[in-house]
């Protein structure tokens, strides 16, 4: 349970962690909270030679209001998107799912930008973060660029980050006139999601005018339940409609089998708890 | 009331804070790993990665020549000194009994074990030298299926065997005389239900995980572990590597929790002894969470095939039981006798007339098991339990109704069940009641009905449970006769001090039950003393030499006994020095609150203290009197202490997803006499809770070819908090008999009796939609795919 060894910067600000990483190569890595890297360190299942720390780099953390969106520094912690007052109010998606992410320790050190890069397709908010059409601000050598959700989770564990990469923001587009809903299906309180859906559902009068369905561990990434979305283009928000809507959550999909949960139990739940959201985001 | 019952109230039934906990949750602790020696190695091992193969080769020469490397042992290495490591119960005379080296040398026979061992100047040092060591296997087919195992033509485990059984222990009644022809009762009967239940493998998962420090260097080899069993570990050292007894001092410190899984002997202790011994320095190991998961013994694992035989009425006519026990790749200390010490139990609290059990153990290339909290007693409550629900259910009964029609009553104690073990006492319909109550039965029954009626997606079980258990291990001529290598005794030693201050040596070695604070509860009332001013020592054969350490909820019942014994000979040893003092006869003497008082004398009185003070100076010694106040005693319990109570459990179960919610939990608990009710509360409620988590949460999968799955606490999931119910514990109190204290255990009470209370709860809910089990854990696929096979709707 001791990593094996690396070496080990903690940077100051972007600049200095863009520059570690940039002569670190294809074997550094960048370490957030270490909720996800440093279990793996300590199993040794990753053995990179150059950590950069940039948990000491304020300018990555915090929530900022940027007109039709929020601005969410990548090392905001899980627990402080749960808490902070512009995520409650413009985009409660998030602080909703950021509360059912492991236990309250976890949730303290976590980050936000770290548990979007790991991409483990069973994280809770890479799902949400599709469910929204984030996007995400990502520095490199060549300077900014930004990524939208829909392209940043490539593969299990893979993203459109490259090694030289820093995920520095996540842009997160208000949805005025909208209700959202996670929906987590766990064995244990403090488990990963057997699987998960993330909505969001614009409504008028009796009439889904537009929603957006995002599952978790439902495949190698996130994936978004476009057939779902297309059957609640237009359709009557009613318990019906939506059942049959989320009849179709699991099509297209291709979850695992694992120690957890069959792809048959999963493409299941995707179906139950499609439904059970997308009533929680239209009752 | 008299003014002596009085004392006995104060300390004794008495909640108290426990002493251990101040210095436990502060982290002022000694735990093994905080052992630290000048030149101590650190040692780290090499585990296979494979569950059965032959080693053709290690190199460890790379691992050798690293820097801050010290040496690397291979199993040929030291193949000639390691020995075996023990099992100390030989449950036929024809057990098949492989060895099992320590270290292996020419085959592995599974996943973890060890291979070869590191030492080297620091721990990460150590763990680096692993990478470097090439083993060279040659795989060999791995034998994970019980029932495979036993086929002709299977791959065996133990090749020299022939087979891959170990045993086969049976019990008829009708050939022991204890009861009727259970065959026979079978055949001839209304009604018979058959049932196959599945014990899942789980892991003990202790908090802290092994670790064990060897010095070398003094006169007597000094041993820290982080073990239950102290003293079993220096009779093993000695016994089995040749090393004199009198040279070997063990020590368990702080030990953080066992549950069974440090009732062992391991190879890890093995491995550090021969490696301090061969290098003449000071060695730790202590291994990693993952390792912990992978090598320390696990339990259960059992298939059971269960059938009942009643009448229609719902009196039961005879019950016969199969087993197939997993014993994993080798015999561990307990190993066959764990499926076996339920093997009396399987009758439960019922007046069964005919039974017949049979038990084979059954090699695998998997981890060892062994005792887990409850060993045997849980399986066997979980089988009858489990099967007297499906019987009502059959019968169309009241779950309780048909216990009531079977159970033994209260005027029938001592009561000599069909197995031949007699009960002491207890009140099975006082327990019930009580809980039924707490739980609102009747109310939950109405609201299951109209949730039924309505085809509610979310569905209400009940879930009962009422169990005896066996406990106090125990009488050691029943041990002796069954093949258990060892005694069930326990001893104490109590020395008032000079200044009357108290110290209690004892045999049993706590790892988390808080025997310091309730035999000091237990000194204060015998002795007259505060609390205050008694300090308990255990688990160090120096110091507490005697004793056979603590498991199967035996401390108290017996180590609590020959404790009351100690104490009482102490006030009897200072007796004379009173009457001494009092210039009167020994026998007008009365000793009561700490003084000895004359009789029809009021005011005449010397404490046990002064006492204590003017023998230690003995100037003025009576004839016969030693200069020192303190005695030691014995207990060998007759018998063993059955506690008893009833489990009720309601659990919603949502249809769709197949989740479990557990509503409410109601224990009812009959363990005679308390000594503190806040550490029985809390030993019920963990206790409850590992049940839950074997019903609903636990289990070690290995994949086929033997690697285990479930590693790590990722993919082995315990419940946390959150995942349980508010228990609600309340008790019954049925004295032990021929106890000083009345007192029965309670160490394991709650995880025997909780198991069958939630998975008949989750079953009750799902009877509707023709659902007669779900197998453990009740995960919600499984429930799922019960409700789909049952055919999906009510």
């Amino acid at each position: 349970m001791i990593p094996a060894a690396f070496d080990y910067v903690r940077a100051e600000d972007v600049r200095t962690a863009l520059t570690a990483l940039a002569d670190g190569g294809e074997d550094a890595k960048v370490l957030a909270g270490g909720q996800s890297l440093i279990p793996m360190l300590r199993l040794r299942l990753a053995a990179p030679t150059l950590l950069v720390d940039v948990g000491g780099v304020g300018e990555l953390r915090g929530v900022r209001d940027d007109g039709d969106a929020l601005v969410i520094g990548s090392m905001t912690t899980h627990d402080e998107l749960m808490n902070d007052a512009l995520v409650r109010e413009h985009a409660p998606l998030v602080a909703q799912a950021a509360a059912t992410v492991a236990d309250r320790q976890v949730r303290h050190v976590g980050t936000f930008g770290g548990s979007l890069a790991h991409a483990d397709p069973a994280g809770d908010l890479p799902g949400v973060t599709l469910a929204l059409d984030a996007t995400f601000s990502v520095m490199g050598p060549g300077g900014a660029r930004d990524v939208p959700a829909s392209e940043f989770f490539v593969d299990y564990l893979t993203t459109a980050l490259r090694p030289d990469d820093l995920l520095i923001s996540v842009r997160v587009p208000k949805l005025p006139g909208w209700r959202t809903h996670y929906e987590k299906f766990q064995q244990a309180a403090q488990a990963w999601a057997v699987v998960g859906v993330a909505t969001a559902v614009r409504r008028s009068n009796g009439t889904v005018d537009e929603a957006r369905v995002a599952l978790t561990s439902m495949g190698s990434t996130p994936v978004r339940a476009h057939t779902v979305e297309a059957a609640l283009a237009g359709a009557p928000a009613t318990a019906d409609a939506l059942a049959e809507a989320a009849g179709r959550a699991a099509d297209g999909t291709t979850p695992m089998s694992d120690g957890i949960a069959s792809a048959d139990y999963r493409s299941h739940l995707a179906r139950v708890l499609t439904r059970r959201a997308l009533e929680a985001a239209t009752g | 009331m008299t003014v002596t019952e009085d004392r006995a109230g104060r300390e004794v039934g008495r909640d108290r804070r426990r002493k251990e906990d101040a210095r436990l949750i502060t982290g002022r602790t000694m735990w093994t790993d905080n052992v630290s020696l000048p030149g101590m190695l650190h040692l780290a091992i090499l585990r296979s990665p494979m569950s059965h193969a032959r080693i053709d080769g290690i190199d460890a020469s790379a691992a050798r020549s690293m820097p801050g490397v010290v040496d690397v042992i291979t199993g040929r290495d030291v193949a000639d000194v390691q020995g075996s490591l023990p099992c100390a119960w030989t449950v036929t005379p024809d057990m098949a009994h492989p060895d099992h080296p320590p270290l292996a040398v020419d085959e592995v026979r599974f996943a973890g074990e060890p291979v070869a061992v590191v030492a080297a100047r620091d721990h990460a040092t150590a763990l680096d030298a692993l990478e470097a060591i090439e083993v060279a296997y040659e795989p060999l087919p791995a034998v994970m299926d019980i029932e495979d195992a036993l086929a002709d033509g299977s791959p065996l485990v133990h090749q020299s065997l022939g087979t891959n059984k170990s045993f086969t222990w049976a019990f008829d009644s009708a050939e022991e005389g204890t009861g009727g022809d259970a065959a026979a009762a079978i055949d001839a009967a209304d009604v018979v239900v058959r049932r196959r239940y599945v014990q899942q493998r789980v892991i003990p998962a202790f908090m802290e995980p092994r670790s064990v420090v060897v010095d070398p260097t003094p006169d007597q080899i000094t041993v820290w572990s982080s073990t239950q069993v102290p003293h079993f570990v220096r009779f093993f050292l000695a016994a089995v590597l040749g090393t004199p007894e009198h040279k070997i001092r063990v020590i368990a410190p702080d030990v953080g929790g066992g549950f069974g899984g440090k009732l062992q002997i391991t190879a890890e202790e093995f491995i550090s002894f021969l490696v301090a011994q061969r290098l003449r320095k000071p060695v730790k190991y202590t291994e990693s969470r993952s390792e912990a998961m992978l090598s320390a013994h696990h339990g259960r694992d059992m298939i059971q095939d269960v059938d009942v035989a009643a009448d229609r009425d719902g009196t039961v006519t005879a019950l016969r039981v199969r087993l197939l026990a997993n014993m994993g790749g080798y015999l561990r200390l307990l190993t066959p006798a764990t499926p076996l010490l339920g093997r009396y139990m399987y009758n439960g609290i019922y007046k069964f007339p005919a039974h017949r059990f049979e038990c084979t153990g059954v090699f695998t290339t998997t981890t060892p098991t062994d005792a887990y909290r409850g060993a045997g007693r849980p399986e066997a409550t979980f089988a009858i339990e489990r099967v007297m629900d499906d019987l009502a259910a059959e019968l169309g009964m009241d779950p309780v109704e048909l216990r009531r029609r079977n159970w033994i009553e209260r005027d029938e104690f001592p009561f000599t069940t069909v197995t031949g073990l007699t009960y002491d006492s207890g009140d099975y319909a006082a327990a019930t009641d009580k809980a039924m109550g707490l739980l609102g039965y009747d109310e939950l029954r109405r609201e299951q009905a109209e949730r039924r009626a309505a085809g509610d997606r979310v569905q209400l079980g009940i879930g009962v449970s009422t169990y005896t258990e066996m406990c106090g291990l125990a009488p050691s001529r029943w041990l002796g006769s069954l093949g258990y290598a060892a005694g069930g005794w326990e001893s104490a030693i109590v020395r008032m001090l000079p200044t009357g201050k108290v110290e209690v040596l004892t045999g049993t070695s706590p790892h988390g039950q808080g025997h310091e604070t309730a035999w000091s509860q237990i000194v204060a009332d015998q002795l007259g003393v505060p609390f205050e001013d008694i300090e308990v020592m255990h688990g160090d054969t120096r110091t507490s030499h005697k004793g056979l350490d603590t498991y199967g909820s035996r401390s108290l019942a017996v180590g609590g006994y020959a404790l009351v014994e100690a104490c009482k000979r102490v006030v009897e040893k200072a007796r004379p020095m009173a009457a001494h003092l009092l210039e009167c006869d020994p026998a007008d003497l009365e000793f009561v609150d700490g003084s000895y008082r004359v009789k029809g004398t009021p005011g005449a009185s010397k404490s046990i203290t002064e006492c204590a003070l003017a023998i230690f100076a003995a100037h003025d010694l009576p004839d016969g009197v030693e200069p020192y106040l303190d005695a030691d005693a014995s207990y060998d319990p007759v018998d063993f202490s059955f506690p008893h109570g009833t489990h009720l459990c309601a659990a919603e179960v949502d249809t769709e997803t197949g989740q479990v919610r557990l509503r409410s939990y109601v224990a009812v608990d009959d363990i005679g006499k308390v000594v503190n009710p806040l550490i029985v509360e809390g030993q019920v409620h963990g206790g409850v809770a590992q049940g839950i988590a074997q019903a609903l949460f636990e289990e070690a999968i290995y994949d086929e070819d033997g690697n285990l799955m479930t590693g790590t606490f990722v993919e082995y999931t315990i419940p946390s908090s959150a995942d349980l119910p508010d228990i609600v514990t309340d008790r019954t109190e049925t004295p032990a008999p021929g106890h000083p204290l009345g007192a029965k255990g309670v160490g394991e009470a709650g995880t025997i009796a909780s198991t069958p209370a939630v998975v008949n709860a989750v079953v009750d809910a799902l009877r509707p939609y023709g659902v007669t089990d779900v197998r453990m854990p009740c995960t919600p696929e499984r429930v799922w795919q019960a409700i789909r096979n049952g055919g999906g709707r009510p």
